[in-house]
C-alpha cells in the first residue's frame, strides 16, 4: 500500500510532468490564462491519461509483448491514444452533453499531446504492473492539473500587474513557469522509486 | 526486407482497425444537431463578445435556432445585415437595430490633472477604489485603459493625450467598454448623431471651471439656442437627444455657441461640420 502511495505522491510532486519533466508545455501555456478553463483542462487531461494508460498497458502486455513487437510501442501508442481520445469525445458528447460542454473542446486539444503519450510510455518502460501504471497515471494527471491551476492563478494576478511591455503576455508567463519549476525542483530526491 | 513488410502490414492493420472503430462509432454515436445552427453560426461575426447575452456566438446560434422566444436581432456587432439573415433563416421577424458607437465623454487627460500620484494596479477599477480615482474631476476618464482591455474588436485605444479613442471603423457598438468603465464615461450614441456632449461631469459650473478647461459648465446656452428642444440640462450637464437632431436639425448652432466647446460633432464622416469643432 505504501508503495502505491509513494508512487502517487512521486507522480504528483516529485516527478511532476510539467514542472520537472517539461512535458505538455503547449497546453500548459495555452490554456492557463484563466482559472476555470485550466481546471477543465486539468480534469480532461487526468481522465484521458488514466484511460489511455489502461488501454496502452493492455495493448502492450497482451498484444505487443507476445508478438515480439515492442519496437513499435511508440507508434502504436500514438495511434491508440489519438483514436481513443476521438472515441471518448464522441461518447461524452452523446451521453453527457453537460460534461461535453465543460471540457469537450479540451479533449480534442490533447489528442496528440506529449503528456498523454509520455505517461503510458514511462509506465511500460518502468515495467509497472496494471495497478501501478493506473496509480502513476492518475498521479501524473493530478500533478498536471495542480501545475496548470497554480499557473493560471498566477497569471490571473499578473493580468493586473504593471508588467514591462516587452515581457507582457507569454514572456512573463515563461518567467513565472521557471520560478514554479525551481520551487518544484526542491522536491527532487525526496521519493526514490 | 521481410520484417519491413511485416511492420508495414501490421501498422496498416492497426490503422485500419482504429479507423474502422472510429467510423463505426461516428455512425453509432452521432448526435442529432439541427444543421441550421451551423449555418447561423457561420453568419455571426465570431467576435465572441457576448453582447447578445449568450456565452458566445455558438451559444447564441443554438439558442436562436432552437428557442422560439430568442430574438434574431440580438447580435449588435452584426448590425442589420446579420439580423436580417438570421431572421430569414429562423423564420422570425427582425427588429430594427439602430447602429451605435462608443463615445468617450471626457476631453481632459488624467495626466496633469490629478489629486495625487497613483502608483497602484494599472487598471481604472483599482484606481477608482482610492478616493474615486486620482483625477481631480471625479466624473472624468482616468485613462488607465480598462475599456481597452475589454474590447475584443481592437477598436478602442489610449491616444497620446492619455484618453481612450474609439476607432469608428472597428467599433461594433457591443457596449463592453461602456459596461466596464467604472466612471461610466463611455456612452453609446447613434452612428449619425450630429452632436455629442464631450463631458461627463455633474459638478456645478464653478467647480468644473476650477478643475477643467474643457468641461460642461451647465450654462444652458445650448438649450436656449436649440430650436428643436433636443438639448436638456440634467444635473448640470447638457444631454442631447440624438433622435431629434437626426430627424430635424441640419445646422447645429449649439456647437458654435458652446463657450467651452464641449459640444462636438460625431457624425460619420464628420465632413460638413468639421469647421465648427
Amino acid at each position: 500500500m505504501m508503495d502505491y502511495f509513494l508512487l502517487f505522491m512521486g507522480a504528483v510532486v516529485v516527478n511532476n510532468f510539467v514542472l520537472t519533466r517539461f512535458l505538455g508545455l503547449c497546453i500548459f501555456f495555452g490554456v492557463s490564462k484563466n482559472l476555470s478553463a485550466s481546471g477543465g483542462m486539468g480534469m480532461a487531461v487526468t481522465a484521458v491519461i488514466t484511460l489511455s494508460s489502461m488501454f496502452a498497458w493492455l495493448v502492450y502486455n497482451y498484444i505487443l509483448l507476445p508478438l515480439n513487437l515492442t519496437f513499435l510501442t511508440t507508434i502504436v501508442f500514438v495511434l491508440l491514444i489519438a483514436s481513443f481520445v476521438q472515441l471518448l469525445e464522441m461518447i461524452v458528447k452523446k451521453y453527457t452533453p453537460n460534461l461535453h460542454k465543460m471540457w469537450g473542446i479540451y479533449l480534442l486539444l490533447i489528442a496528440t499531446n506529449c503528456v498523454v503519450l509520455g505517461v503510458p510510455l514511462i509506465n511500460v518502460e518502468s515495467h509497472f504492473s496494471f495497478g501501478k501504471s493506473l496509480v502513476n497515471a492518475v498521479g501524473s494527471g493530478v500533478g498536471f492539473a495542480m501545475a496548470i491551476v497554480l499557473m493560471a492563478s498566477c497569471r490571473e494576478k499578473l493580468r493586473l500587474a504593471d508588467v514591462p511591455k516587452s515581457l507582457d503576455g507569454l514572456g512573463i508567463a515563461f518567467i513565472v513557469a521557471g520560478c514554479l519549476a525551481l520551487a518544484f525542483f526542491g522536491f527532487s530526491g525526496m521519493i526514490t522509486m | 526486407m521481410n520484417s519491413v513488410i511485416t511492420i508495414i502490414a501490421i501498422m496498416a492493420l492497426v490503422g485500419l482497425f482504429f479507423g474502422l472503430v472510429l467510423a463505426f462509432a461516428n455512425k453509432k454515436l452521432a448526435v442529432e444537431m439541427n444543421p441550421l445552427i451551423h449555418v447561423v453560426e457561420d453568419i455571426l461575426p465570431k467576435g465572441q463578445c457576448g453582447a447578445c447575452g449568450f456565452a458566445g456566438c455558438q451559444a447564441y446560434a443554438e439558442a436562436v435556432v432552437l428557442d422560439k422566444d430568442v430574438s434574431p436581432s440580438l447580435c449588435i456587432p452584426g448590425k442589420k445585415a446579420v439580423a436580417e439573415q438570421v431572421a430569414k433563416l429562423t423564420g422570425k421577424a427582425a427588429v430594427e437595430i439602430e447602429p451605435q458607437y462608443a463615445f468617450v465623454k471626457c476631453a481632459q487627460p488624467a495626466v496633469g490633472n490629478s489629486k495625487y500620484d497613483y502608483a497602484g494596479i494599472n487598471d481604472c477599477l483599482a484606481a477608482t477604489l482610492l478616493q474615486a480615482g486620482p483625477k481631480e474631476c471625479e466624473y472624468g476618464c482616468i485613462g488607465l485603459g480598462t475599456c481597452v482591455k475589454q474590447c475584443v474588436f481592437d477598436a478602442i485605444h489610449i491616444n497620446e493625450k492619455g484618453l481612450p479613442e474609439v476607432d469608428k471603423e472597428k467599433c461594433t457598438g457591443c457596449t463592453k467598454c461602456a459596461t466596464a468603465c467604472p466612471k461610466k464615461v463611455i456612452d453609446m450614441i447613434p452612428v449619425d448623431a450630429h452632436v455629442a456632449v464631450n463631458c461627463n461631469s455633474l459638478d456645478k459650473g464653478a467647480v468644473v471651471r476650477k478643475i477643467c478647461k474643457v468641461g460642461c459648465i451647465g450654462c444652458s446656452i445650448c438649450v436656449k439656442q436649440c430650436p428643436y428642444e433636443a438639448i436638456k440640462m440634467k444635473n448640470n450637464l447638457a444631454v442631447v437627444d440624438s433622435s431629434i437632431c437626426i430627424e430635424k436639425c441640419d445646422n447645429p448652432v449649439c456647437i458654435e455657441k458652446c463657450p467651452t466647446k464641449v459640444l462636438k460633432t460625431y457624425s460619420i464622416p464628420p465632413v460638413e461640420l468639421v469647421k465648427a469643432v
